[in-house]
C-alpha cells in the first residue's frame, strides 16, 4: 500500500523541531492490548523526522519498549497504523529494510567472532562477502572495536558486547536506528561514554534515531526531541524539544539549560504519576 | 600444593587410574588369601592371562560388535537428525509422530529383538535395527530440545533483518542445537553398543553367533568365566573409548564459545 502523503501538514501537527526532515515514521492513535488482556498502549500519535533523535522517556509499563516494537515491524499494532516512509516520501504498510535495531541486551552469537556476528545482517541479506566485510571493518572501527574483530563474545565486557551490537548495526548503513534501552545494563560510567560515542556517531552519520529510556539525563544529553509517556495505561503525556548546544559534552550535564529540562520532564512525570494527565 | 596437584590436567587420567589399580591390587589379594576359585570370581591375573590366550578371537568378536555398534549409531544421527528437522517444522507432524517415538523408546529391547531376527532374516540388518531402535532416542529428543531452545533475542534479530525460514535454521537454530546434539550424541554412543550387544545375547543362535556378547555367553554356558570376564572387560573398555571420542568431537566443535566446554 503506497500513497503520495502531504508531509508538511504532518510535520505542523507534530510541532517542527529545528533540523526538520521529511517524516520517516509515523504512530496515528496506535494502541496494542495483548491476548492475555494486558493494555500495553492507549492510543498514541507522533510523526518522527529524518536526522532527529528522538528519546522515549517513561517508566515501566508505559509502552515505549512496545511502541518501539511496532515501529520496527516485530508486533503489530492491536488499533491504529504505523506508516513507514522512505526517503522519496512514500509511505508504506511494511518497515523498510533501511531500520535497524539495538535491543538491551547485546543479542550476539555465541558461537561466532565478533566481525561473523556484525556481518549478520549484511549476510542475510545476501550482500557479497568481501563489500560485507569492508563494511564490517569500518563499522568496528566506528565503535572503537577493529582490535577485536576476531575474538568471541563471550570474551568481550558488557560495554564492549553493546559496541559490537551497535556496529552490527551500523554495518547496515541504516536511515533510521531504533535502540530499546541499549546501555541499560551497564555501569554509569560505561553508559556515559557510550552516550557520548553514539551522540558523535548520529552527528557525523545523520541518521534518525528513536531511543527508548527510563534515565531523564540520558534523553536530555542525547535528544533532539523527548516524548514523554506514563503507565497505567500506556500513553504520551508530552512533546519536548530539545534545544541544546550544538557540541553536547560532559560541561553539557551541569549547564543550567540542561538542569532546567530535566526538571521540566520530570514535572511531566510526576503529575502523571498523581494522575493528573 | 596438593589442591594444585588435584587440579592438574594430569590428575583427571591419573586419579582414575590409580584408584583401578589399588581395586585391581585389593581384588588380587582377596582371591588369593581366599582362594576364591576361578569359576566363581577370576582374579585380575587370571583374566589378563585369557586376554593374552583368546586375544585374536575375542579380538575378531569384539570387531563384529563394533561393526554393529557403529553402524547402528551411523543409522541413529541419520534418523534422529532428519526426525527432529521434521517434527520442528511441523507441528501437525510432530504431535502425531512423537509419541510412537516414544513407546519406541520405553519397549524393552530383549522383547522385541527375536520378533525383528525372525521378520528380517539376514542377522546384520537385524541387529543394525535392534540397536538402532535403542540408540536414536535420545538423539531425536536432544536436537528437537535443541532446536528449539534458541535466544528470543536472536530470533527477533532474524525476523528483523527479514530472514527466510532456511536462514533461520542454518544460521541459527542448528548453531544453537550443537551442544545439546553433542549431549545426544554422548548418551547414544554408549546405548548403541548396548544395544548391539543385548541384541546378540538375545538372539541368541539367530544372531551373528561371532560378537562379544556370542561369546559371553558360550563362556557363561562352558562356566569359563575368566574369558567371560575378559570379554565384559573388552566391552567396557570400548564403551569408554566411544564416550572419549564423543566427548572429544564435542570439544571440537564447541571448544572456544560453548560454557560447557570452558576450562574450569
Amino acid at each position: 500500500m503506497k500513497r503520495e502523503m502531504d508531509m508538511s501538514a504532518l510535520g505542523a501537527a507534530a510541532g517542527k523541531p529545528h533540523d526538520a526532515g521529511p517524516v520517516v515514521l509515523h504512530a496515528d492513535r496506535v494502541g496494542k492490548t495483548y491476548p492475555n488482556g494486558t493494555h500495553a498502549l492507549d492510543t498514541a500519535t507522533l510523526s518522527i523526522r529524518q536526522g532527529e533523535f528522538v528519546s522515549l522517556l517513561g517508566p515501566s509499563g508505559c509502552g515505549k519498549s512496545t511502541l518501539l516494537k511496532m515501529f520496527a515491524g516485530l508486533e503489530s499494532p492491536s488499533g491504529g497504523r504505523i506508516g513507514w516512509c522512505d526517503e522519496q516520501g512514500r509511505e508504506s504498510a511494511e518497515p523498510g529494510r533501511s531500520m535497524a535495531m539495538v535491543f538491551q541486551e547485546a543479542t550476539l552469537m555465541p558461537w561466532a567472532r565478533v566481525a561473523a556476528n556484525a556481518r549478520l545482517p549484511l549476510d542475510l541479506a545476501g550482500v557479497p562477502r568481501g563489500e560485507g566485510d569492508r563494511r564490517v571493518a569500518e563499522a568496528l572501527s566506528l565503535v572503537g572495536l577493529d582490535q577485536f574483530a576476531n575474538a568471541y563474545p563471550r570474551e568481550l565486557s558488557g560495554g564492549m558486547q553493546m559496541r559490537a551490537s551497535i556496529a552490527r548495526a551500523l554495518a547496515t548503513e541504516p536511515g533510521v536506528l531504533l535502540m530499546d534501552e541499549p546501555f541499560g545494563a551497564l555501569d554509569e560510567f560505561t553508559r556515559n561514554r557510550l552516550d557520548a560515542d553514539l551522540q558523535n556517531l548520529w552527528k557525523a552519520r545523520g541518521f534518525t534515531v528513536v531511543f527508548v529510556t527510563h534515565s531523564i539525563y540520558e534523553a536530555v544529553f542525547l535528544s533532539s526531541r523527548v516524548i514523554v509517556m506514563a503507565a497505567r495505561p500506556g500513553r504520551v503525556i508530552a512533546d519536548v524539544p530539545i534545544d541544546g548546544p550544538a557540541e553536547r559534552d560532559e560541561s553539557f550535564r551541569v549547564s543550567a539549560p540542561f538542569i532546567e529540562y530535566c526538571r521540566v520532564l520530570s514535572d511531566h512525570l510526576a503529575r502523571a504519576n498523581r494522575g493528573e494527565r | 600444593m596438593l589442591k594444585r596437584v588435584i587440579d592438574s590436567r594430569a590428575a583427571r587420567f591419573l586419579a582414575p587410574a590409580v584408584l583401578g589399580v589399588l581395586i585391581l591390587v585389593a581384588w588380587q589379594v582377596v582371591c588369593r588369601t581366599l582362594s576364591v576359585p576361578a569359576y566363581l570370581v577370576p582374579a585380575p591375573t587370571d583374566i589378563a592371562d585369557t586376554l593374552a590366550a583368546d586375544g585374536p578371537m575375542l579380538m575378531s568378536a569384539l570387531l563384529v560388535t563394533l561393526k554393529i555398534t557403529f553402524l547402528a549409531f551411523g543409522l541413529s544421527v541419520l534418523l534422529g537428525v532428519g526426525a527432529a528437522f521434521v517434527f520442528v517444522q511441523s507441528r501437525l507432524l510432530e504431535v502425531s509422530l512423537f509419541p510412537y517415538a516414544i513407546i519406541l523408546q520405553v519397549t524393552p529391547i530383549v522383547a522385541i529383538a527375536p520378533l525383528i531376527i525372525i521378520w528380517v532374516k539376514a542377522p546384520v540388518p537385524a541387529m543394525v535395527i535392534c540397536a538402532t531402535m535403542v540408540a536414536v532416542f535420545p538423539i531425536i529428543s536432544n536436537t528437537i530440545l535443541g532446536l528449539r531452545s534458541v535466544n528470543p533475542g536472536l530470533v527477533n534479530l532474524f525476523k528483523l533483518n527479514k530472514a527466510t525460514r532456511w536462514q533461520t535454521l542454518a544460521r541459527l537454530r542448528v548453531p544453537s542445537a550443537l551442544p545439546y546434539f553433542f549431549g545426544g550424541l554422548r548418551i547414544s554412543s554408549g546405548l548403541a553398543l548396548i544395544g548391539a550387544v543385548v541384541a546378540e545375547f538375545v538372539a541368541g543362535t539367530g544372531g551373528t553367533s561371532s560378537g562379544l556378547a556370542y561369546q559371553i555367553l558360550q563362556a557363561g554356558f562352558q562356566l569359563n568365566i575368566p574369558r567371560l570376564f575378559a570379554a565384559l572387560f573388552l566391552i567396557t573398555v570400548t564403551g569408554v573409548l566411544l564416550f572419549m571420542a564423543m566427548a572429544w568431537l564435542s570439544k571440537l566443535a564447541l571448544g572456544g564459545w560453548h560454557e560447557s566446554e570452558m576450562a574450569h
